[in-house]
């Protein structure tokens, strides 16, 4: 991008593209604000953006309310834990999908992408039961499991996109210097892909965290995550703006950091190589 | 030791018959180049040996042993590859002594081994370094390095040294005929690249669609080629090849002489041409000349001979080095 | 290109993967279409009567499911297309050569991380809520009477919340596409006098096509599957207005009870399901074959 740009043409692109950008962040930025207010402040009209009196009333309101930290605890425990169960299945698969290829490969991998198609309502009800059944409802193993398999078809695509990438050459060469299988994997293959590891491990915490739909109806009291604790201040009664903006803010606080953090990273993952 | 026999050698791919079937001795301590245009079969030969290949037929003997069926790192042999295939998150040190460690050898020999190998390939103080912050060559010689410590009955290189520039690979060509003098172990060496197979070989093979065209000495390929295949790959620039009523004179459908066997005259000869493009490489000239008849010809001068575009010349074939072949391309020896 | 040995050790690797999610999707089916069968309400009679098909046409019969089939069609087609057009647009703009486009990328990108639940609590209540909200006072000051949004556009709602988490994945991936652009063919065209408008037709549109298919592919896999957005701001309402199909087969499961109907509506999802896929996974396959 080493063209001439004259100044006052950036100047002008720089504004355009933050007013833009600004509209995007707004509705996070003005929940922030929001969480500091008091509740009159909150609904106050003309609405107040920044000279109000600024307090954490909210956050401390919140925690005696909630108990943040369990939700917190869980969410982190059902990501971590559906993320590792992926890579100690998925790391394995997209080796063997992206070193030894046979002619069904690009079939298998394409119908695991549609198990993800599958709509999670359709079999709502038997995993239900199932859960009941082994007595798995709302507890970590019975989430971690769901999470881990409805994800399990994305990570083996983005680890299946950066294996691709290494040369074959050097896992023979680890073959010739006697390297078996698994130490091939362990020694060569896993340290040479971190960035795709890391990558897809990103990933695969951000849709874990944000995941709705399962963590809403498998889950109660005991194994709840953030999900679940945010959507306990869906009910319309009264206007507790300033407490769910806070309560909202913690939720996504977390996530949207390793997301800022980890966006190069991310990406290159989600292209399925579309993008180098 | 180091003797491989490869006996009735078969590869398939699917339907595709990449090498119908190799027969070769090859002699301990010997360094042997397989040399072929791409898609020879040359490089899936060398696998085939290697064991990173299934055979579709025949049988891979090292040391009178069938290894046919034993996986890559049973068959104690090492491979320098193409690109290298260093690991790039070890450092040259561990990237020598992988092989060794995965064989469960103590740490201290490691070092030991290790420490002996980048001695003979100038690498000891870069042994720390990762294969990132090193040059071409230098990546080279710890590839050649990893081979070693191995102390294989033999060394298979996949054209090493493709990825270097033009300086570099007459170096390291150098560097890996000294090592082959002072180790003594078996190698084989695969390029499409015959000046490497000419100066580097006790023996070069010549393969073409997956067949062993011919095997032998350099110089015995060079002076007395099976056919017009070996004829044109081996020896630079390529042979001239005539065909029609200018060979028949000399008694077979066609005729190759080579550029440097073809003496020039300004005044009389038996093939008058004309000068269409002069290449002046100090030592010697490269004349490009049409014949008449006879198409495009190349004939090789010593010194530089002040020819210029346009010239008339006479060549006249050194009889005693030409090269006669049959209709099906075979040479005729009389 | 590898031994047998390799082969069967690759199989050996793949095969957790494949049977877990074989296992994944086959009980889960079995046991649907079994239950689909059945006279099955968690009210009524325990005993669990075969009924063939009659699940299944009251499903499709009832008008519901074919208003749900069309909201989740609008719902799945708007917002791919504000995503893509949007997301374009917006990856152009950040890759101009503009001051601090680390922070400007930042900005955009951030609803893409947060939670479907925060998202539709956040806009429902501090932007579209018809007396406090921020639209509202915004239509004040212009003088316009304020919207009732989940009363009046609950679609056009809706659509405005999935939207504005999707664009900025949109953004995210093809401004990646737009920065991986060879210089030289930029210098190349200018070299042969493409005036700007036919450099972005004829080079970047092209070269966007692919991340663009992906994208295409992503959001479809999630955005039939929206579920948190209406769950949390509508309830699938008012009447039937935002019902798609995922919460229509969640309503007969758990306000109406009717398992069996839900069943059959679930499976009805998932035929549909998969004949998007079919095509979708097509297109990307052929993508990324080159």
């Amino acid at each position: 991008m080493a063209r001439k740009a004259t100044t006052s043409r950036r100047l002008v692109m720089t504004f355009v593209a933050y007013t833009f950008a600004l509209i995007l962040f707004f509705p996070i930025l003005w929940m922030v604000i929001t969480s500091f207010k008091s509740e009159a402040d909150a609904i106050a009209l003309p609405p107040k953006f920044l000279f109000f009196h600024w307090t954490l009333a909210n956050y401390i309101d919140v925690q005696a309310r909630n108990n943040y930290w369990r939700f917190a605890f869980n969410s982190v425990a059902l990501s971590f834990g559906s993320t590792v169960l992926g890579l100690i299945v998925g790391i394995p698969a997209a080796y063997a999908f992206a070193f030894a290829p046979t002619k069904n490969t690009k079939q298998i991998l394409l119908w695991m992408l549609s198990t993800k198609m599958m709509p999670a309502v359709g079999v709502l009800v038997p995993i239900y039961l199932l859960l009941l059944q082994f007595h798995l409802l709302d507890t970590f193993t019975g989430l971690i499991l769901i999470l881990f398999l409805s994800n399990l078809p994305i990570m083996i695509w983005m680890l299946y996109t950066y294996f691709k990438e290494i040369p074959h050459e050097i896992l023979e060469a680890s073959r010739m210097d006697g390297a078996s299988r698994w130490k091939e994997i362990v020694y060569v293959l896993s340290p040479m892909a971190v960035p795709g590891i890391a990558s897809t491990v990103l990933l695969n915490i951000i849709l874990s965290w944000n995941e709705t739909f399962w963590s809403l109806n498998v889950t109660n009291i005991h194994a709840a995550p953030l999900t679940a604790f945010i959507a306990s201040y869906s009910s319309p009664e009264g206007l507790f703006w300033a407490k769910l903006s806070a309560a909202s803010t913690l939720a996504v606080a977390p996530i949207v950091l390793l997301g800022w953090f980890s966006q190069r990273q991310l990406v290159r993952g989600l292209t399925f190589g579309a993008v180098k | 030791m180091g003797k491989i026999s490869l006996q009735g050698v078969r590869k398939t791919f699917a339907d595709v018959v990449v090498i119908p079937g190799v027969d070769l001795e090859i002699p301990a301590g010997s360094f042997v180049v397989f040399v072929g245009p791409s898609g020879c079969g040359k490089s899936t030969l060398l696998r085939l040996i290697a064991g990173l290949e299934d055979l579709s037929g025949g049988h891979v003997l090292i040391d009178d042993k069938d290894v046919s069926d034993f996986a890559p790192a049973q068959r104690g042999l090492s491979m320098v590859f193409q690109s290298y295939a260093l690991y790039p998150h070890m450092s040259v040190a561990s990237n020598i002594g992988f092989g060794l460690k995965m064989a469960g050898v103590p740490k201290p020999e490691i070092e030991k081994k290790v420490a002996y190998a980048a001695n003979l390939l100038n690498l000891t103080e870069y042994l720390a370094r990762r294969p990132g912050q090193l040059s071409g060559g230098q990546r080279q010689r710890v590839a050649i390095g990893r081979a070693i410590v191995r102390e294989p009955k033999a060394f298979l290189f996949d054209e090493p040294l493709s990825n270097l520039d033009a300086a570099l690979r007459v170096q390291m060509r150098l560097e890996i005929t000294r090592l082959h003098q002072s180790l003594k172990t078996t190698m084989i060496y695969v390029t499409h690249d015959q000046v490497e197979a000419m100066t580097m070989a006790d023996m070069i093979v010549v393969l073409n669609r997956g067949n062993i065209e011919q095997a032998g000495a350099p110089m015995e390929l060079y002076e007395t080629p099976k056919n017009l295949f070996v004829a044109k790959f081996i020896g630079s620039p390529t042979m001239n090849i005539i065909e029609g009523e200018r060979a028949q004179k000399y008694g077979a459908p066609t005729i190759g002489i080579r550029p440097e066997h073809i003496r020039i005259s300004r005044e009389a000869g038996d093939w008058p041409v004309r000068v269409s493009i002069v290449e002046r490489l100090g030592s010697d000239t490269f004349l490009y000349v049409e014949a008449e008849g006879m198409g495009q010809l190349t004939v090789r001068a010593e010194g530089d001979l002040g020819a210029k575009p346009g010239d008339q010349l006479f060549l006249s074939p050194d009889a005693g080095r030409l090269h006669r072949f049959n209709s099906e391309g075979k040479a005729i020896r009389s | 290109m590898a031994t047998k040995q390799t082969q069967s050790a690759a199989r050996l690797l793949a095969a957790p993967s494949i049977g877990l999610l074989l296992i994944w999707m086959i009980v889960p089916l079995g046991l649907t279409i079994y239950d689909s069968t059945l006279n099955y309400t968690l009210q009524g009679n325990p005993v669990h009567k075969f009924i063939g098909w009659t699940n299944y046409y009251y499903f499709v019969t009832d008008p519901a499911f074919l208003t749900s089939i069309w909201n989740t069609l609008v719902l799945v087609g708007s917002v791919l297309v504000i995503s893509i057009v949007g997301g374009t647009g917006m990856a152009l703009l950040l890759d101009q050569p503009i001051f601090g486009q680390g922070a400007a990328r930042v900005m955009a990108i951030s609803p893409f991380f947060i939670m479907a639940t925060v998202a539709a609590l956040v806009w429902k209540n501090l932007f579209m809520q018809p007396v406090f909200g921020l639209f509202a006072w915004i239509a004040h000051l212009f003088g316009a009477p304020p919207i009732d949004w989940f009363t009046n556009d609950p679609m056009i709602a809706v659509i405005i919340i999935v939207a504005w988490q999707w664009l900025p994945f949109a953004t995210l991936i093809l401004l990646t596409a737009l920065q991986s652009l060879d210089l030289e063919q930029k210098d190349a065209a200018q070299m042969d006098g493409a005036p700007p408008l036919s450099y972005f037709w004829y080079l970047v549109l092209p070269h966007l096509a692919r991340p663009a298919t992906v994208v295409i592919l992503i959001e479809t896999i999630f955005l039939l599957g929206i579920f948190a957005e209406i769950f949390v701001t509508t309830g699938g309402g008012p009447g039937q207005a935002t019902t798609n199909l995922t919460f229509l087969v969640f309503r007969s499961a758990l306000r109406d009870f009717d398992v069996g109907g839900a069943a059959a509506g679930g499976i009805i999802a998932v035929v549909l399901a998969n004949i998007v896929s079919i095509f979708l996974t097509r297109l990307v396959g052929k993508n990324l074959e080159g």
